[in-house]
């Protein structure tokens, strides 16, 4: 380490006979350690001082070498002192700088776009993969979820005005020309890109949503999922009767396989944040709640990037698309991406 | 508010709120958690700062809408100009709600404008690295610790005191994790739980002069040309507290502290040491215990206070 500090003492080019005549007075011990390092714990103390006003980029190579070397030995320093010297402002000074490097050095990576960049190349599946169970339950839940909407509403189809709010045209009694009018012929439509930005801006809030209630034991998550698929089962039931089922499954797929997706992931990254709150085993509760929260928010993140690509499918592609089977033909293409891209494809294993 | 601790002295509350973190390099460090206030006054600026840039987004792109003379009947192009406005406007909101906090707190300050403003950051609660996983954890939860509950609220206000039982349960239920802070001991918000961090005061201080060195601390007083010397039996009467109480006493440096302190320790050692010289007298006298009582930890024998 001291090897180090005469090399790092070396780079500042300060006086060093002045120095070590200042350090030959001081008459006590703790002094002299004071005084031989201080020049070290300075040149610590600016460049963290430049991190934090935010000035990175005008930081030298030089420097930013230095750092992690300069908060060791800032850190030893301050075992050393705490055992060795008496001196409480130097103590606290110590502790305080050396707690700023901490935040330097162990603090969040630099550059957004090189964890992007690991997150799509394989972050984001492993992330996905490893909350394989809270998948199935939500999966489970939404088709559950689906059959409850169907059956509630053939047995009563006052409940449909339940599930769907907002009357437009779609509701029980309507003939099948009107149905079929809200499946094809919108190409011409106009507005479909601003129509876009809402629906992501709307998936993507109430998925966040899906994921944030997973901090109450995941119930309300599950009654989350179960109340939109329960819509998803009410509109099926309602094309169903009018024999239009697969005209519906076709208008659907196109952006529902991500969508439904993306809620189905959402709704998992909640429940595992459930899961590791109400059995954390044989950890602590908060730090079982934190590992799992770390694991679901990357997941989350692929869910915001699924809403934008889902919104962006439903406004252009699906009215772009205006028969069924080149939809159904879309919507399994994509499906098939996302099971390939989150499930099968691994890397650096 | 303050408590009493173990050794009977009085507590300050940013000794209460103080926590050890150890470092990966196994070094224990002191941090200082933030006020429940300074959180709350944090998010307030924060808001209001998002509030007011999505204002000035709105009023630019109407603004630029109407320059291009634009209105919502336009089919063509000009439709099409304006779809794309509305489109950045959806976008600028969407983002002002949910990556303000996320773009600032992944900076290298750790903090959001709001926080740098009160000097509070956030910290990993473990000791290790701040991850960019735990800083996305922590912000998404805030829609249901914040937004969520300002809807219902809003709700609740704009349906003027007719609101319906679901609505009071909703508003209650938010209630629940707005109140979260309150109801634990490190002040953990909901995002903060989930994704193991907490905030914590970022400090910052100056290195104080070593007063070991300066004045009557090594050698002869300016005044009068004396050198004090104290014999061990003279030192070891006091302990680590008292020398740091002397130690805050001499950078204060008021006149009549001094003269107060240093005729307590003469009555303590029986000296007679005169007037009009306390502030070299107590700086030898520090000087010299400090030097003892180091030479005491060399050897492993420390003494906490003058009772030890």
């Amino acid at each position: 380490m001291s090897a180090l500090g005469d090399k790092l003492a070396g780079w500042l080019g300060r006086g060093a006979a002045e120095d070590a005549a200042r350090v030959e007075e001081a008459a006590l011990r703790s002094d002299r350690f004071r005084l031989e390092r201080e020049g070290d714990w300075k040149r610590l103390e600016q460049i963290v001082g430049q991190i934090e006003r935010g000035r990175l980029k005008r930081l030298s190579d030089e420097d930013l070498l230095a750092l992690p070397g300069l908060y060791r030995m800032t850190a030893s320093a301050l075992s050393i002192a705490r055992e060795t010297s008496l001196d409480q402002a130097l103590v606290d000074w110590l502790e305080t700088l050396t707690q700023r490097a901490w935040f330097a050095v162990y603090g969040p990576r630099a550059g957004l776009g090189r964890w992007l960049r690991g997150f799509l190349g394989g972050g984001w599946g492993r992330a996905v993969r490893s909350i394989g169970p809270d998948i199935v339950i939500a999966l489970l839940t939404m088709v559950v979820g689906t059959v409850v909407g169907w059956l509630l509403v053939s047995s009563n189809p006052d409940w449909f005005y339940a599930l769907m709010p907002g009357g437009d045209e779609r509701q029980p009694g309507a003939s099948r020309a009107v149905l079929e009018r809200t499946l094809f012929g919108n190409a011409d439509q106009d507005g479909l890109s601003v129509f876009a930005a809402m629906l992501f801006s709307n998936n993507a809030q109430v998925s966040i949503l899906a994921f944030a209630l997973g901090f109450a034991c995941g119930v309300p998550t599950l009654l989350l999922l179960v109340q939109n698929t329960a819509m998803l089962g009410a509109l099926l039931w309602l094309y169903h009767g009018q024999g239009l089922t697969f005209e519906l499954v076709g208008w659907l797929s196109v952006h529902g396989t991500t969508e439904l997706f993306a809620i189905l992931l959402a709704g998992a990254a909640g429940l595992h944040v459930g899961r590791a709150i109400a059995f954390p085993g044989n950890r602590a509760v908060l730090d079982a709640a934190a590992e799992a929260g770390r694991r679901a928010a990357l997941v989350m993140t692929g869910v915001v990037l699924m809403l934008i690509v889902a919104a962006l499918l439903e406004a252009f592609a699906r009215q772009l698309l205006d028969a069924t089977l080149p939809r159904l033909v879309v919507g399994a293409f994509i499906l098939v991406f996302w099971i390939g891209y989150l499930f099968v494809w691994r890397r650096g294993r | 508010m303050s408590a009493r601790g173990a050794t009977g002295r009085i507590v300050p509350d940013a000794e209460r709120r103080k926590r050890w973190l150890t470092t990966p390099e196994g070094v224990a460090l002191p941090f200082v958690l933030a006020s429940r206030g300074a959180r709350a006054g944090a998010v307030a600026i924060d808001l209001f700062l998002i509030g007011a840039a999505i204002v000035l987004t709105t009023m630019a792109l109407l603004w630029t809408a109407q320059g291009l003379g634009l209105n919502a009947n336009l089919k063509g192009p000009a439709g099409h100009a304006l779809q794309a406005l509305a489109i950045v406007w959806f976008l600028a909101v969407f983002l002002a709600r949910n990556a303000w906090f996320l773009a600032f707190e992944l900076g290298p300050r750790g903090a959001t404008p709001g926080k740098r403003l009160l000097g509070i950051r956030i910290a990993a609660r473990d000791g290790g690295r701040l991850t960019t996983e735990a800083v996305i954890a922590r912000n998404l939860v805030r829609d249901i610790e914040l937004f969520m509950p300002l809807v219902f609220i809003g709700g609740a206000a704009s349906s003027g005191g007719d609101t319906d039982v679901a609505g009071w349960m909703g508003l209650g239920w938010f209630a629940l994790f707005m109140a979260m802070p309150f109801l634990n001991r490190d002040a953990l918000r909901c995002g903060d739980m989930i994704a193991g961090t907490w905030v914590v005061e970022a400090q910052k201080r100056k290195l104080g002069q070593a007063l070991s060195l300066a004045g009557a601390a090594a050698g002869p007083s300016a005044t009068t040309g004396v050198t004090y010397r104290f014999g061990p039996e003279e030192l070891s009467v006091y302990g680590e507290y008292e020398l740091q109480a002397l130690e805050r006493v001499l950078r204060e440096n008021r006149a009549e502290t001094l003269e107060e302190v240093a005729a307590t320790i003469c009555g303590k050692i029986g000296w007679s040491a005169g007037a009009g010289d306390e502030r070299a007298f107590l700086e030898a006298y520090y000087t010299q215990l400090r030097a003892h009582l180091e030479r005491g930890m060399r050897f492993g024998r420390r003494k906490a206070d003058k009772f030890a």
